[in-house]
C-alpha cells in the first residue's frame, strides 16, 4: 500500500530495479522517478508519498522543524480485532518510522512562515484518532495564537476505527480548531493528496479557507465500494476524482505536485498580508512599518524559537531567497 | 443486545419526542439552495414556555414513512437545512435542543457529488460557533460523521439503550475482519454503548428509559427526556454567550487520549490531561 517506504528502502539498493508506472505502465528510473517528485514522467501520475518526502518536496531546504512529534497514543477501548491496537500501531511505526499518521511543525514556504501539518497514509490508512486530532489542534492553536497560517496536508481513510467513539470526536473537536483559527484569521490552506477520504474530508479538510488537491486525488466521503453495496447505484466516470470534484465545485483548484510550493506560497502571501513574491524576495528583513513582510517574520521566528525552547534554526531570508528557483530541486539523498 | 434495541423499529423518532416536548410546533422546510430533505426535520415551537428551535434525524416508523425519510440517512440538503436553522436560532437568541438518530449519511452517488463531505463538516463548524445553548440527545442509533454533525453541542444526553458510534458493527467487522459476520464481536469492541460513552467523556448525561426500551412506553421516556433537557438548559442559561462558545470548543478539544512525555509535569495529566478519570 505505502509505495514510498518500499521505493525508498530499494533506493538504497545498488541495483536499481526498473520501476513500471501503475497508470501508463511505462518504465522509469527510480532516480528519476524521485527527481520527479515522485510523478510518472510519463503520464504525470501522482504517486502516494509519504510525509517525511512531502515535507522535502512542500517548504523552503532546513525551514522545517518539527513539534510533538512524541505525542503518542494510547488504547482507550482496549481493541483487538485480528490484532490488538497496539500491535498495529507498532507495525505502522516500524514501518513509516513516524509515531503517528500525522507530523507537525512549522516551516517556511516559499518564503512564508507558516505552521505545518501534514498526514502519512502508510500510517494505519492515515486514520485519525485522538493524536492526530490532539497535533492538529495544537497547530491551529499555535497558528491562532502567533498569527501565522495553516497549510495541513490531509491523506487519509478515516477515522481510526480502533479508538471508537473518540476518533469520531476528532471529527468534532479538528472542527472546532477550524473555528479558533477562523476567528483568529490565520489563513488556512489544506492540500488534499490521494486518497482522502471518510471523517478527515468531512471535518477540518474541507474547512479550510483554501482547499485544492492533487490530480488523481480520490476525494470522498462514502466510498464507491460502499455506495455499490448499498444503493447499488452506477457510479459516474471519475467518480470521487479531484478533477471530477473541482468542476463540481468542491475544490478551489488542481494543483500538479511540481507546482505546489509557489501556489500555496502565494496564498499564503495573498491571504496574509504579504507582498508580492519577486519583491519579497528583496524587500525582506529591512526596517519597514507594521504588517511589512520582514519585520514580522522575524518577530515570528523569535516566539517560535520561544514557543518550542530551542534556537531557531534559519531565518526567512534565507529561505525566501530560494523563492527564485521553485521546486525543481534535488532531493536530498 | 443494545444494538438491536436502539434500532427497534417501534422506537419512539424524533417526530414523536417533538409531540410530546415541543407545543405548537411550526415545521420550517427546505435549504433554501435547492430542496428540502425530509431526513431531518426541524422547526420552532414551545419548550416548557419557551421558544426553541428543534433539529433531528428523522427515521419513520413505517416502512412508507421510513422510505420517505430515508431511514433517517440525510443528504446534503438535509445538513444545509440544519445549517440555515442553526442560523435562524442564532439571529433570534433562541436555544438548539437537537435529536440525534441515524445510521450514518446517505450513502449515494448525488449525496456524493452534491458536496456531502463539506456539508457534515461544514455543519459541526457552524455549530461550534453558536452562542446560543445547544443541547443534542441521542435516542436511537448515532451513526457516525452523519450523526455527529447534529451533536457538537453543549451538552451531549444520550438515552439509556442508545448507540453512539464510529461506524456500525458491520461496516467495522466488514474491514477490519474482512467479514461481515463478525458484527457482534465489532459491537463488542466499539463499546458504543451510553454507559461507555459517559466514562470517556463523550456525553454528559444517560437518560433512563423505561423497562425494556423507550418503546414499552413512549410517554414515560419522553418525560425523562424532556427533564434532563430542561435541567442542561437551566444551567446553560448561567454562561454568557462567547463563554458558551469557547466552552463548547474546549469541551470537544478534550476528547481523546493521548499521552505526551514532553509536558512538564502537573499542568496536564499523563493521559492528555483529559482521561476520563480526571473529569
Amino acid at each position: 500500500m505505502n509505495v514510498t517506504v518500499e521505493i525508498e528502502r530499494r533506493d538504497s539498493d545498488p541495483v536499481k530495479p526498473e520501476w513500471a508506472c501503475p497508470s501508463c505502465h511505462q518504465p522509469a528510473r527510480l532516480a528519476d522517478l524521485r527527481a520527479n517528485l515522485m510523478v510518472c514522467p510519463h503520464c504525470g501520475f501522482h504517486l502516494r508519498i509519504g510525509a517525511r518526502e512531502r515535507i522535502r518536496q512542500l517548504v523552503d531546504e532546513g525551514t522545517f522543524r518539527e513539534l510533538w512529534s512524541n505525542v503518542l497514543t494510547l488504547d482507550p477501548l482496549k481493541f483487538t480485532d485480528l490484532e490488538t491496537y497496539p500491535e498495529r500501531v507498532r507495525e505502522a511505526q516500524a514501518k513509516t518510522g513516524l509515531n503517528e499518521a500525522i507530523v507537525t511543525g512549522t516551516a517556511a514556504v516559499d518564503g512564508t512562515q507558516c505552521v505545518l501539518a501534514v498526514m502519512d497514509f502508510g500510517f494505519m490508512g492515515g486514520s485519525m484518532g485522538s493524536v492526530v486530532g490532539e497535533k492538529l489542534w495544537r497547530s491551529t492553536e499555535l497558528a491562532a495564537g502567533e498569527d501565522l497560517p495553516l497549510v495541513a496536508v490531509c491523506s487519509s481513510g478515516g477515522a481510526r476505527m480502533q479508538e471508537g467513539i473518540l476518533s469520531l470526536m476528532q471529527m468534532a473537536k479538528t472542527s472546532c480548531a477550524v473555528d479558533l483559527i477562523n476567528e483568529a484569521t490565520s489563513p488556512f490552506v489544506t492540500i488534499l493528496a490521494d486518497p482522502c477520504t471518510g471523517g478527515v474530508v468531512a471535518s477540518f479538510a474541507t474547512l479550510a479557507d483554501i482547499c485544492i488537491a492533487e490530480p488523481g486525488a480520490q476525494l470522498y466521503f462514502t466510498g464507491p465500494r460502499v455506495i455499490a453495496e448499498t444503493t447499488h447505484e452506477k457510479l459516474p466516470q471519475g467518480f470521487g476524482s479531484a478533477e471530477r470534484n473541482l468542476q463540481l465545485g468542491h475544490l478551489d483548484a488542481v494543483v500538479a505536485r511540481k507546482d505546489l510550493r509557489v501556489r500555496v506560497g502565494n496564498y499564503l502571501r495573498l491571504l496574509g498580508g504579504g507582498e508580492e513574491p519577486d519583491r519579497v524576495t528583496t524587500t525582506i528583513g529591512r526596517e519597514r512599518g507594521k504588517g511589512g513582510m520582514g519585520q514580522t517574520a522575524l518577530e515570528r521566528a523569535k516566539a517560535f524559537a520561544t514557543y518550542a525552547r530551542r534556537p531557531f534554526v534559519r531565518g526567512d531570508r534565507e529561505a525566501a531567497g530560494e523563492a527564485e528557483e521553485p521546486a525543481a530541486r534535488e532531493p536530498s539523498p | 443486545m443494545t444494538v438491536e434495541i436502539a434500532r427497534h423499529k417501534g422506537r419512539p423518532r424524533t417526530r414523536d419526542y417533538i409531540g410530546y416536548l415541543i407545543d405548537g410546533f411550526e415545521e420550517l422546510k427546505g435549504d433554501r439552495l435547492r430542496a428540502d430533505d425530509p431526513a431531518i426535520v426541524g422547526g420552532l415551537g414551545w419548550f416548557r414556555g419557551r421558544a426553541v428551535l428543534v433539529v433531528g434525524h428523522q427515521k419513520g416508523t413505517t416502512l412508507d414513512e421510513q422510505e420517505l425519510h430515508s431511514w433517517g440517512m440525510a443528504k446534503p440538503e438535509g445538513y444545509r437545512k440544519a445549517q440555515r436553522l442553526f442560523a435562524l436560532a442564532e439571529r433570534h437568541g433562541l436555544p438548539v435542543l437537537s435529536f440525534v438518530d441515524t445510521p450514518g449519511a446517505y450513502p449515494g452517488v448525488a449525496a456524493e457529488e452534491g458536496g456531502q463531505a463539506r456539508a457534515i463538516a461544514d455543519t459541526m463548524l457552524r455549530m461550534a460557533r453558536l452562542s446560543v445553548p445547544v443541547i443534542a440527545t441521542v435516542i436511537g442509533e448515532g451513526g457516525s460523521g452523519g450523526a455527529l454533525a447534529l451533536a457538537v453541542a453543549d451538552r451531549v444526553l444520550m438515552q439509556e439503550n442508545a448507540t453512539y458510534s464510529v461506524i456500525t458493527p458491520e461496516g467495522c467487522a466488514a474491514i477490519l475482519w474482512r467479514d461481515a459476520a463478525f458484527a457482534p464481536q465489532a459491537a463488542e469492541a466499539l463499546k458504543p454503548t451510553a454507559a461507555h460513552l459517559l466514562e470517556l467523556g463523550v456525553v454528559e448525561r444517560i437518560v433512563a428509559e423505561p423497562r425494556g426500551g423507550a418503546h414499552h412506553n413512549p410517554e414515560v421516556a419522553a418525560a425523562s427526556v424532556a427533564e434532563a433537557i430542561s435541567e442542561a438548559l437551566a444551567e446553560l442559561d448561567g454562561i454568557a454567550p462567547q463563554e458558551r462558545r469557547r466552552r463548547r470548543r474546549e469541551r470537544f478539544r478534550q476528547l481523546g487520549q493521548w499521552f505526551d512525555p514532553e509536558l512538564p509535569p502537573g499542568t496536564l495529566s499523563l493521559f492528555g490531561g483529559y482521561s476520563t478519570a480526571l473529569r
